[in-house]
């Protein structure tokens, strides 16, 4: 009994975590304009957090940058206006979506890389295989006894 | 045959060679993450403001006042530990009367942050209280305490996050102030 009660407690506790957003009220009447807000605010890396975006950190940096954003927007700028705003500011780092540029090339392109160079492996690997007998007389797992 | 342990074994030299250069060069303080480029502020204007003033609140703090010559903007907050950590630093700086030190008090408490510099000294030629960080945003601050150089045109000239010290203080900045000033 005891156990269901501490089960339902734990599980009702992660649905609250879903239901809340972090400000508690909707940032605009208009559900185009929260739509931008809310794709905007995931877009932006909170800076002084490890790997979190601007709307799920609670530090005060980040609650200052999402009314900076609801600012921006309730203003009329455009979605690029405003990532230019914090890029002027801030830089590409509060991009979770760098620009392609000189110094972020190698960033794009290891997925790539790294894809080719395994289908390469393959490759050698499945033509190396293909070269061999097909029945092998001394491999005991396909024979029977 | 060789191949197939001399093949990994050097995959992994490789990517041993590479974290371990950059959590070396994390920790020497020469690679910071972070700096995905340095401020792009760099070169730029500085960010204009008036705020303000923590040691008087009826007045205000106004950078036009200190436009024409080169000052210092430095973020602090009485929530800062760094920032309690640099406050002799500054002090020692503000002695010698080189350049105006100029406070930026973010997101901070006022009646504490008047305390802060009534208990450990005032630096600041003046402290502009921002307790919404809408300055800092314009700052690009990300975190306290960071110190900026702001030379007589007005452009950004060199951005410090993190601890000042005297080290950072000589090679940094006075080295660009009299660079400033010998054309």
């Amino acid at each position: 009994m005891k156990r269901k009660l501490l089960l339902s407690v734990i599980l009702a506790w992660g649905l609250s975590g879903l239901a809340y957003a972090i400000d508690e009220a909707q940032a605009f009447e208009d559900p185009a304009m929260q739509a931008r807000y809310l794709h905007l605010t995931r877009e932006l890396r909170c800076l002084v957090c490890q790997n979190e975006t601007i709307a799920d950190s609670n530090v005060t940096l980040a609650a200052d940058l999402r009314r900076e954003l609801r600012g921006l927007l309730a203003s009329g700028k455009s979605d690029d206006e405003v990532l230019k705003f914090l890029t002027d500011r801030y830089g590409d780092f509060v991009l979770y979506n760098p620009p392609l540029k000189a110094r972020t090339w190698i960033l794009w392109s290891a997925p790539i890389i790294v894809l080719l160079f395994a289908f390469g492996t393959a490759a050698v690997i499945i033509r190396r295989r293909a070269r061999l007998p097909m029945d092998d007389e001394t491999d005991a797992g396909t024979s029977a006894p | 045959m060789k191949w197939r342990f001399i093949a990994p074994a050097l995959v992994f030299a490789a990517l041993f060679a590479v974290f371990g250069l950059m959590l070396y060069r994390t920790h020497s303080g020469n690679y910071n993450p972070r700096d995905i480029g340095a401020s792009p502020l760099l070169g730029k204007p500085a960010p204009q403001f008036s705020l303000a003033q923590v040691e008087n609140i009826a007045k205000t703090v106004d950078t036009r006042t200190f436009a024409g010559k080169p000052y210092v903007v430095n973020v602090w907050a009485t929530w800062c530990v760094a920032c309690r950590e640099e406050h002799a630093t500054l002090l020692a700086l503000a002695r010698q009367n080189v350049v105006p030190i100029v406070g930026l008090d973010w997101n901070d408490d006022l009646s504490q942050a008047q305390r802060w510099l009534g208990a450990l000294g005032n630096p600041y030629v003046a402290t502009a209280f921002d307790s919404n960080g809408k300055v800092a945003i314009d700052f690009g601050v990300f975190g306290a305490p960071e110190t900026f150089l702001i030379d007589a045109n007005g452009i950004v000239q060199y951005k410090h996050a993190g601890v000042m010290t005297i080290e950072v203080w000589q090679r940094e900045f006075i080295t660009r102030l009299q660079a400033g000033n010998s054309p």
